[in-house]
């Protein structure tokens, strides 16, 4: 296999890995009201995610990092071209992280309510937007040359909201909810779990419908390749098995079930894309490839040998980590949930200096 | 203004604003892995409040430092995609090594370390915050190893056939001299700050008299870690400029605005007349001082910007090839004299509170409170400096900045992006500078549980729910 081919699979195995971890960070942000009824559930909750989700960013980091060593013309046409989607993602992205960490920093629970939005608009928009992004990848983008020779994106940002990405978004969003409601099922425990236990199969069985309609639709209308329709049935399988495991209290399995099933969408839409990274819908002697898109041999040489001895390293004690806080959490475990880190008392009015 | 102008500022905003935390992160992250240490070896309880009071200051400033980083990895992409596409066989390497060694190790020991203090024996626990503070140090590395490349391209080819430069040999372009200095004025840098963090919260509260005990010791940690970086900045800041010469001696000429090359240069401290030094009324000067500063002899000679104009053009055809030079001049003059202002009052600091004194004076403690900003604004210039000392090339020699921007952005867009971003930040900087400031009042707690202590009846450790 040559490099550009091994870098085509890192960076699949990168976006999984996002999809998966960050996937139920989403999930959890957008299910907190439904699941959270007063302010020490919405705690829990929260602490769930807390020692985790940075980490979890951190494999949207190195995938695009990746992404601009490996393929630089691709991460440049791509990223230039989506730029209002990326916009939206990013401000999505900085206001739930601060939201996280700032939340609970005070008392006040008209600030916390107001964080609240902020954590389910910046779960929302990225759940929506990276299936849209993927859908319109696969689907192909109109692409122009330069004078010079660079590709470039050819298309306003109306362009990407076509029929087939919007189910693509949908798909996501969904997969991603019910991911969430899954991961709380697993870690919680008392009322949040009750409430995201029952929710999870409603949730499900919208994202298989909407997961059949779009990997369907790929497949006939834009996959060159009849192995492809493997990954649509295994994707089948694996969601069906994560719902049964969830309704019989498996909560375990449904968890790397459901996982498990969004590695095989992205492993399927990198599949259908190969050897395409950014494929024209205009002229496809335009489309950017893992060829004519890679860095140089010795690039992907170095970052190859990189990769082989880090990536093991970063798996293991990130998995350790889940290890760690494998225990479930329940809104007991949150003493005086109005109370905020940084309260300073009252009686102590004397703030200023001297 | 155009795309051009307009990436630039969007780019310069974000890229500033990024580094108003993450010197903080550095420093704070090894002064805090320093004080938990320190609990750990002696037991003594003012350092474990000393952890926890400056470990929550690390992390406010932390989340920021977080969601900030990420806008600057999408806009290379977003803004500047022909500059991506010319250097990405170089600069994507160091890019993405640094989210896998170090980004992964920053957040995910942060993240144990954050919530893991009822989880994790000590030893491993400390551990943590350890493995967190060199994983920052890893990342300034590899962004500086990737930046050092834009001032001073090393280790490539240019592919006349695809337009590109293509790397030639990836340790030679990670550990160039330029990559290895820059780093080093770099976390000194970001250690002054963290010092001037700690050091003037500490002594505003000591003459507050909250928790004088811990704040006495941290003070002084705080005092010593800013004169010990300050020495070590001014040294490399010396060793860069002798490489800046060579390297990209317009930059240095313009930083001493010298118009015509000299020998001997002298130092010009700082002039009075046009903003640009062109015509001076008055200036201050140390004769002979650039030379030294360039050259390390009393008589060297150093080049001047016309002199460099007129080369320049020769070699690359007509343009302007001169920097903002009032902007290179003052940037130059701000870094240092801000910074050095810090390790001034840090030495007044120890010595106002020298044994066991503690000064009453409430203007000691309002300016202290002020002192944590001083060696931020002599970091924001410093990168302006540099960045702006390189124009009108994004990489030097090779690449002008204008030929870098996205061809397909177009004013509205990136205009609107900038919009958004300026008011975004503008709206944290208020909310983040709040918690900040609630958390100084609050001063370090009374008194703390030992968290690892298990407790006989139930067995368990105390909680530490901090979400
Ligand atoms: C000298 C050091 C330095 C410099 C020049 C930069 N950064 Fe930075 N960055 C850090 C040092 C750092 C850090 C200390 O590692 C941070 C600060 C706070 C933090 O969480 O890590 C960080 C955070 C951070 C993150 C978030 C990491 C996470 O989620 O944990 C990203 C994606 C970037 N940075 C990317 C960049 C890019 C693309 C830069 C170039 C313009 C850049 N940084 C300049
Ligand atoms: C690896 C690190 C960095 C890279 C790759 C980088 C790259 C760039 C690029 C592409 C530009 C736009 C072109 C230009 O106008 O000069 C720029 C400008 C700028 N950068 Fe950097 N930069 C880096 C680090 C930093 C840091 C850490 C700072 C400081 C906080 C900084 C400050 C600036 C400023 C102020 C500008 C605007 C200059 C101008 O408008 O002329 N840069 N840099
Ligand atoms: C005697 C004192 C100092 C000297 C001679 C000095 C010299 C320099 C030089 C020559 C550069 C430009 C490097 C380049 O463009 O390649 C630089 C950059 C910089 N300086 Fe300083 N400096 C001094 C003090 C300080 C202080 C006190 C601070 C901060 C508190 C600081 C922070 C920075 C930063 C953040 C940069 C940009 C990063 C870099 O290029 O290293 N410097 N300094």
């Amino acid at each position: 296999m040559d490099l550009a081919t091994v870098w085509f699979i890192l960076i699949a195995v990168l976006w999984s890995g996002y999809f998966v971890l960050e996937g139920f960070d989403f999930g959890v942000g957008m299910l907190m009201p439904v699941v959270a009824k007063n302010e020490g559930e919405r705690r829990a909750v929260l602490t769930t995610l807390g020692p985790l989700w940075d980490g979890n960013e951190v494999w949207l980091i190195v995938a695009g990092g990746a992404t601009f060593a490996a393929f630089p013309e691709w991460y440049a046409t791509m990223f230039s071209g989506f730029y209002i989607p990326l916009l939206l993602i990013l401000l999505a992205l900085i206001v739930r992280g601060v939201a996280f960490e700032y939340r609970s920093k005070l008392s006040n629970l008209k600030v916390r309510r107001r964080y609240d939005v902020m954590i389910w608009i910046g779960s929302f928009l990225p759940a929506l937007l990276w299936g849209v992004a993927f859908a319109n990848i696969v689907r192909g983008i109109p692409l122009k040359a330069a004078p010079y020779g660079n590709i470039l994106y050819d298309g306003g940002f109306f362009n990407l909201l076509n029929p087939y990405a919007l189910i693509g978004g949908l798909t996501t969003l969904f997969l991603f909810l019910t991911h969430g409601a899954v991961f709380l099922t697993l870690k919680t425990s008392g009322s949040i779990h009750d409430r995201a236990k029952k929710i999870a199969t409603p949730l499900g069985i919208i994202a298989a419908v909407l997961a059949v309609v779009f990997l369907v639709w790929t497949q006939v209308a834009y996959s060159d390749k009849a192995a492809t329709w493997i990954m649509v049935v295994a994707g089948a399988l694996l969601w069906v098995g994560a719902i049964v495991a969830h309704k019989v209290g498996r909560d375990g399995w449904a968890f790397i079930l459901s996982a498990a099933t969004l590695v095989g969408a992205v492993a399927f839409l990198f599949w259908v894309l190969f050897p395409n990274v950014f494929p024209a819908s205009n002229d496809p002697s335009l489309s950017l490839t893992i060829y004519n898109a890679s860095s140089t041999e010795y690039t992907l040489q170095v970052m190859t040998i990189v990769a082989l001895i880090f990536t093991p390293v970063v798996l293991i004690y990130q998995a350790w980590t889940y290890w760690i806080f494998r225990k479930r959490i329940s809104a007991d475990v949150i003493p005086s949930p109005d109370e905020g880190s940084l309260d300073y008392p009252e009686e102590r009015p004397s703030v200023q200096v001297g | 203004m155009d795309v051009l102008d307009l990436s630039r500022l969007q780019f310069g905003v974000t890229t500033v604003y990024h580094f108003l935390f993450v010197p903080i992160t550095i420093g704070l992250s090894f002064l805090v892995a320093g004080m938990q240490t320190a609990w750990v070896r002696t037991n003594n309880e003012k350092w474990l409040r000393a952890t926890k009071f400056f470990g929550k200051i690390f992390l406010i400033n932390f989340a920021m430092g977080v969601v900030t980083g990420i806008v600057q990895e999408f806009q290379f992409g977003m803004n500047w995609s022909d500059f991506s596409r010319f250097v990405g066989d170089i600069f994507g390497a160091p890019l993405a090594v640094e989210g896998l060694l170090a980004f992964f190790l920053e957040s995910v020991f942060l993240g144990l370390w954050i919530f893991g203090w009822d989880r994790l024996p000590k030893k491993l626990h400390l551990a943590t915050i350890w493995l967190a503070a060199i994983g920052t140090m890893l990342s300034a590395y590899f962004i500086l190893a990737a930046n050092s490349f834009m001032q001073h391209p090393t280790a490539y080819t240019f592919n006349s056939a695809t337009n590109r430069v293509e790397l030639t040999n990836f340790f030679e372009m990670l550990f160039q001299d330029t990559a290895k200095i820059t780093f080093w004025h770099t976390i000194s840098a970001a250690f002054i700050t963290a010092g001037a963090v700690v050091a003037g919260i500490s002594a505003w509260l000591l003459v507050r008299g909250k928790s004088p005990d811990v704040a006495r010791s941290t003070l002084k940690l705080g005092s010593i870690t800013i004169l010990v970086a300050a020495a070590s900045l001014a040294w490399s800041g010396d060793s860069q400029a002798r490489i800046m010469v060579e390297q990209q001696p317009m930059k240095m000429a313009a930083a001493e605005a010298l118009y015509e090359t000299s020998a001997p240069a002298p130092f010009s401290i700082f002039t009075i007349g046009t903003l640009d030094g062109s015509e001076p009324i008055f200036s201050l000067d140390i004769p002979h001082g650039l030379s030294l500063l360039a050259t390390h002899t009393l008589d060297g000679e150093v080049q001047g910007i016309n002199n460099l104009q007129a080369q320049y053009e020769e070699q690359f055809g007509p343009g302007n090839y001169k920097p903002n030079i009032p902007i290179a001049y003052w940037g130059f003059r701000f870094m240092i004299g801000f910074g050095m202002l810090a390790a001034v009052w840090a030495v007044y600091a120890l010595w106002a509170t020298r044994k066991q004194r503690t000064p009453k004076s409430k203007w000691f403690a309002r300016i202290a409170l002020t002192v944590p900003f001083l060696p931020l604004i002599a970091n924001s210039f410093g990168w302006i400096f540099t960045e702006m000392g390189r124009q009108p090339w994004v990489v030097f020699g090779l690449m002008q900045t204008e030929n870098g921007v996205s061809p397909t952005s177009t004013a509205g867009l990136v205009g609107t992006s900038l919009a958004i971003f300026t008011l975004l930040y503008g709206i944290l900087a208020v909310v983040e500078f709040d918690l900040i400031r609630r958390a100084v009042i609050l001063g370090p707690p009374e008194e703390v549980a030992d968290p690892f202590l298990v407790d006989e009846e139930t067995g368990e450790r105390p909680l530490s729910i901090t979400y």
